[in-house]
């Protein structure tokens, strides 16, 4: 499980942060307990609970600006060498949402995917998200650019739902202007019907 | 009907014969023509053998083109200062003829005289004389078959107007304008991203448009006379859909800011936004009634998309369109009383009209692929957007469906066509 790389790097961070307060560790435990396999299953309650600690550890790191710059350095290092963004097996390099013909739903398969990327920008509040719905070639080019809003406000509730800031993502479409398929098939059509996540 | 199949191809062939606008990519094929044609000779005009353009040719086409008129074949040159024997044009089949001239200034610029005459009662229609820089003698001659088509038809003349339109070229992007014609095209904008809904100022001065060229849609005005261009519209989320005020001072358009597609109001300078729409659906495709009182517009709210319109405020919203489950991109008649739009229909997107007074629906186009309609300034054409061989092309047809031409390309896709106001 590449999952437990993305625990080494919190388990990481969480020492820095343990070294200005003990209360913060107390604070961070449940968000690495759900870096686990079992994210899929993750609720609500738990989201609004991480939004609780993030802002708990940043009035810390104001309040220390030593350790802040400690951390970011660490953060730093992690990035370079172990964030999970760039594990390319990972449930984060999934970064498409495929949607049924005429659907704006995000289905149940997508869900892990979603949380995922909701536990990482919760705990990297610095990161921010492009969503960038798609539909498929048919119809005007209106009315499919706000059709590809649907599918990208779907994913963005879905990330804020589990307690991802509004300031972090950002909704857009791109209608039918930038297909991933050419071509006037159902293959075409359903790989175009989609939203990606930009980092 | 033989001579007449002739000189369409003269006419085709002529469009083709430029060398200097070897560029102009749009080429029209004429593919049905109107009832109750007005036969008319366009003599060649004196001296337009040395001049950039033939006004002769370009006048004919025009007229041609429009489904009106019957060219009788006049290919002796005639001045505008000659006598004309009325009675033998008469006996071949001509109601009207046009005579003229070109003159090259010293300056440079041309002068274009014409006369039109009526060979029932050897009376002359009208006739003037105009100065035009080079780059305007097509649109001189425009002008006078706009002069032509308002004096027999009693309806105003729309081939001294542009058009504009989203050229896709291999990776390039381009916006353009052109002749109503296609001919003579000029880039506005060229971009490695997409570009779409062009919308004119109703001076024709401007263009509003989306372009995609900051990974997101964004809402610029550009003017055409400098290239100085302002961005409308970079809010949070999508930024799409412009539709002019018919006073020119604001816009409105889609915003995603709030969540959902919307409608909003914006002045043209890019300030004072208000949200007009409040709907848990998709709401875009504003588009002002001539009398700048409602905004008709697309909505899904009631399931599938169909046509609404609502008052300036957002208030008193009405549906529009009730057949069909997929009703999109309103265009209001410049009379207020028709409503242009996209239907899908048994898989296929077609062009209706629907009579606003009456109710009365009328499918105006043939092919399957169709998009953006948009009127010409007469109301006597929509222009929009079909595909060809897997390729964009424009399509123009009357709003009686009587008529029909295509402006092809041969290199390139073309989509979004949107066709300018009259201008001076």
């Amino acid at each position: 499980m590449r999952s437990s790389k993305f625990f080494a790097v919190l388990l990481a961070s969480v020492m820095v942060l343990s070294a200005c307060s003990s209360v913060q560790l107390d604070k961070k435990a449940p968000v690495e307990d759900r870096t686990g396999s079992n994210a899929a299953t993750t609720s609500s309650n738990d989201s609004a609970k991480t939004g609780a600690a993030n802002d708990g550890s940043a009035d810390s790191r104001a309040g220390d600006k030593n350790a802040q710059n400690n951390q970011n350095a660490q953060n730093n290092q992690n990035a370079q060498n172990t964030d999970p963004l760039n594990d390319a097996t990972g449930m984060l390099a999934k970064r498409s949402v495929y949607f049924d013909f005429d659907s704006y739903v995000v289905k149940d398969e997508f869900k892990p995917v979603i949380e995922a990327h909701s536990q990482y920008l919760i705990k990297n509040t610095d990161r921010k998200i492009v969503i960038q719905g798609n539909t498929d070639e048919r119809g005007g080019s209106e009315y499919n650019l706000a059709l590809g809003q649907k599918r990208a406000e779907a994913v963005r509730r879905a990330l804020n739902f589990l307690g991802v800031a509004d300031s972090q993502i950002e909704a857009v479409s791109f209608g039918k202007e930038k297909p991933k398929a050419t071509g006037s098939n159902e293959a075409a059509w359903a790989e175009n019907r989609r939203a990606d996540i930009v980092y | 009907m033989i001579k007449s199949c002739l000189l369409r191809r003269v006419a085709v062939l002529s469009l083709l014969s430029f060398p200097l606008f070897a560029q102009a990519q749009l080429r029209i094929e004429i593919s049905g023509v109107g009832a109750n044609q007005i036969p008319i000779a366009i003599a060649k005009f004196a001296d337009e053998d040395g001049a950039p353009h033939s006004p002769s040719n370009i006048i004919r086409s025009d007229l041609e083109r429009s489904g009106a008129f019957r060219l009788i074949d006049a290919p002796e040159v005639i001045a505008d200062n000659a006598p004309i024997q009325a009675a033998n044009w008469k006996s071949k089949g001509a109601d009207a003829i046009v005579v003229g001239r070109i003159n090259k200034l010293a300056n440079g610029r041309f002068e274009l005289r014409y006369r039109l005459v009526d060979t029932l009662r050897g009376t002359e229609l009208s006739s003037f004389v105009m100065t035009v820089q080079p780059q305007f003698l097509r649109f001189g001659a425009h002008k006078i078959a706009n002069d032509i088509f308002y004096k027999l038809t009693g309806v105003p003349g729309a081939f001294a107007t542009r058009i504009a339109y989203i050229v896709k070229a291999g990776t390039e992007n381009r916006l353009e304008i052109a002749d109503s014609d296609g001919e003579s095209p000029i880039a506005v904008t060229r971009s490695s991203e997409p570009l779409i809904s062009p919308s004119w100022s109703p001076d024709g001065t401007k263009l509003a448009y989306v372009s995609f060229e900051r990974k997101k849609p964004i809402i610029f005005i550009q003017e055409l006379a400098n290239s100085k261009r302002i961005v409308l519209a970079d809010f949070k989320g999508s930024n799409s859909a412009p539709a002019w005020a018919p006073d020119g001072k604001s816009l409105a358009m889609a915003l995603s800011r709030d969540g959902q597609t919307q409608i909003y109001l914006i002045e043209a300078d890019g300030s004072n936004v208000r949200r007009l729409t409040n709907s848990s659906g998709i709401d875009t495709e504003p588009r002002f009634a001539p009398d700048g009182q409602t905004i008709y517009f697309t909505s899904d709210r009631n399931g599938g998309p169909q046509i609404f319109r609502m008052n300036l405020d957002g208030s008193d919203v009405k549906r529009v369109t009730f057949n069909g489950s997929y009703n999109i991109s309103p265009r209001v008649s410049p009379d207020g009383k028709m409503l242009a739009y996209i239907s899908r229909r048994e898989g296929k997107f077609q062009l209706y009209i629907l009579d606003l007074t009456n109710s009365q629906e009328l499918r105006l186009s043939e092919t399957g692929h169709d998009e953006s309609p948009s009127f010409a300034p007469n109301g006597k054409y929509i222009m929009y957007a079909t595909s060809t061989a897997g390729r964009g092309a424009l399509a123009v047809v009357s709003t009686d469906g009587r008529v029909r031409y295509n402006l092809s390309s041969k290199v390139g896709n073309i989509r979004e066509p949107t066709w300018g106001p009259f201008t001076n």
